[in-house]
């Protein structure tokens, strides 16, 4: 039977399995299709498992028997740095090609006791770092929409194999953009958790103060549902925590919104495509007719500007940290030298691309004796200060919204020789993560290019802590009942 | 402006090989990051003022109830790139 994967949802698939209309196997088979047919050309799966219809069968089993839990036979993929046990797992780079995961990460184990199905593991910028997909070791993935161009970084392949009904739903991860930016350049919904609402235990770490795991689906709800089965605190991660169920904001007789088109168009200097900013305007009128205060903050919101430098100091210094430990000792790829030290420089030098390298070296430049508080210090603390405004506006407003990009998905290749224009693709989104608030990007339009409608996104961020804001609100603007 | 004896400075403490153009290329690209990043300088520091980030700390678990010896030993071992028995071999080190 042919089934509609264009249209599905979580409740959608969990009601066709009760009525008996298609089973998990079939289901698992119409993805695992798909892959067959666009996969080669689109780059999106590194891997698809090979005991997907088993697991699925198992699904199925538990199904009849009346017990289905909240994700049974829900076809969900994974962004390659995230582990679960005894599959590959490589951070799409060539020092770890071979990586054999030895433990299941808690959000997997997690997706696991509610039955979802593991399809397989998607490309990814190597170690998380870029905004197109085109730093992978294997390869760059191609939007769905438009074969010529990127489909957004790192969790490019997560976004894409959504868009391209390659898996219901998937998770990447987030540190200054990388879930929300590439679902907006797929026309997607992509959520960033608060940090620490998820367990980074199984996560192969990359911005340990940042990094965050986040769902990526086509529906509020669906992105919703897959979060309240990952979320928790973890003994496994010291930074872990429980986030809040239920916003007291929500007994207000109204929520509010802050516009922030001055802020954006200083920010932007001139790089938003103006299309963009038409929609976020509409996007905001589209709230204000649902019943939402829109309003202009008055808290300064000026050092906020300072997110991306920021960012791109405090991430460099914690990349080298963190990447340290691939010497070809322990695991992954190893390249023989002289001597230790000589092993050492050959397999990283060889192991890790340009970016991996790049952020390396820079990293370890701002942290070097001399330059460590003029750089890293003083980045922390504006950190700090970015913290404190983001406490001040929610004082005023319950969500604070931008564009997710300044523009629509670029042309493979556009942007790779100037890294800092490459950069500039996050600097909405990376001032949810300097910020530790959560983000959503909700696909809210098109720009066309050519013959093509290219998907553009509208990015809502909420208090610390109170997630479940950005599902009412996030809900609201798809039009969907949750 | 980076000079090239820093970056191999750099590459020497982060262990990577690198060629005599990927140092230039990677020159240029750190001088024009840097660039970027250095508008924090313009950051006066007496609007910062010693900042906690969040409530971020390392907490340890207590030093007791050990795992069985060796359950992990073969999965780990088995990622090794170099092994011998249960160890993981490497070149000398002193």
């Amino acid at each position: 039977m042919k089934i509609d994967l264009k249209n599905l949802t979580i409740a959608k698939v969990r009601n066709s399995f009760l009525k008996g209309e298609y089973s998990a196997v079939d289901l698992a088979k119409a993805y695992l299709e798909t892959i067959k047919l666009r996969n080669k050309e689109l780059n999106i799966f590194l891997e698809a498992y090979d005991d997907v219809l088993a697991q699925a069968e198992a699904a199925d089993k538990i199904i009849k028997s009346g017990k289905a839990g909240t994700l049974t036979g829900i076809p969900i993929a994974l962004k390659d740095n995230i582990l679960i046990k005894g599959k590959h797992a490589s951070a799409s780079s060539k020092i770890l090609e071979n990586y054999v995961g030895s433990y299941d990460s808690t959000a997997v184990s997690k997706l696991k006791e509610a039955g979802a199905v593991f399809i397989g593991r998607t490309n990814m910028d190597e170690f998380a770092m870029g905004s197109s997909t085109e730093t992978s070791a294997f390869g760059p993935t191609k939007n769905p929409l438009d074969v010529s161009r990127v489909p957004g970084g790192s969790s490019g392949g997560a976004a894409a194999a959504v868009a391209a009904d390659m898996a219901l739903a998937t998770l990447g991860s987030d540190t200054a953009g990388s879930v929300r930016q590439p679902a907006s350049f797929c026309g997607v919904v992509g959520f960033k958790p608060t940090y620490g609402a998820v367990s980074r235990y199984g996560l192969m770490a990359m911005g340990s103060s940042l990094d965050v795991i986040g769902p990526i689906g086509k529906t509020v709800a669906d992105v919703a549902t897959i979060f309240n089965v990952i979320k928790g605190q973890d003994k496994m991660d010291s930074t872990s925590l429980n986030v809040l169920s239920k916003s007291e904001r929500l007994s207000r007789p109204h929520l509010r919104v802050a516009d922030l088109t001055k802020f954006i168009e200083s920010i932007g200097k001139g790089g938003i495509d103006p299309r963009i900013m038409k929609n976020y305007k509409e996007s905001l009128d589209k709230l204000s007719k649902l019943g939402y205060e829109i309003k202009e903050p008055k808290t300064d919101l000026s050092m906020i500007k300072y997110s991306l430098p920021a960012y791109y100091i405090i991430i460099p210094a914690e990349v080298s940290t963190n990447l340290s430990r691939f010497d070809g000792v322990k695991y992954g790829f190893w390249k023989g030298g002289e001597d230790l030290m000589d092993d050492y420089k050959k397999t990283r030098g060889e192991g890790f691309g340009k970016e991996a390298r790049r952020r390396i070296l820079l990293g370890a430049y701002v942290l070097s004796s001399g330059y460590y508080d003029s750089y890293y210090n003083k980045a922390m603390a504006i950190r700090g200060v970015i913290e404190k405004v983001f406490k001040e506006v929610f004082e005023e407003v319950d969500f604070v919204a931008t564009p997710t990009t300044p523009t629509a998905a670029f042309k493979i290749g556009e942007t790779t020789s100037n890294p800092v224009e490459m950069y500039l693709a996050e600097i909405f989104t990376v001032i949810a993560n300097i910020g530790s608030i959560p983000a959503i990007s909700l696909p809210s339009g098109f720009v066309e290019e050519g013959k093509v409608q290219l998907p553009i996104g509208f990015q809502l961020m909420a208090p610390h802590s109170e997630d479940n804001l950005l599902f009412k609100i996030g809900g609201d603007f798809m039009g969907e009942v949750i | 402006m980076i000079s090239i004896k820093e970056i191999e400075k750099l590459a020497e403490l982060s262990r990577i090989a690198l060629s005599d153009d990927e140092e230039s290329a990677l020159q240029k690209d750190m001088g024009s990051i840097l660039e970027y990043v250095d508008q924090i300088k313009s950051v006066s520091a007496g609007a910062l003022v010693e900042q906690k980030m969040g409530s971020v700390k390392n907490i340890f678990r207590e030093d007791s109830n050990p795992h069985k010896s060796g359950i992990f030993s073969d999965d780990l071992l088995a990622a090794a790139p170099n092994r011998e028995g249960n160890y993981v071999k490497v070149k000398k080190i002193l």
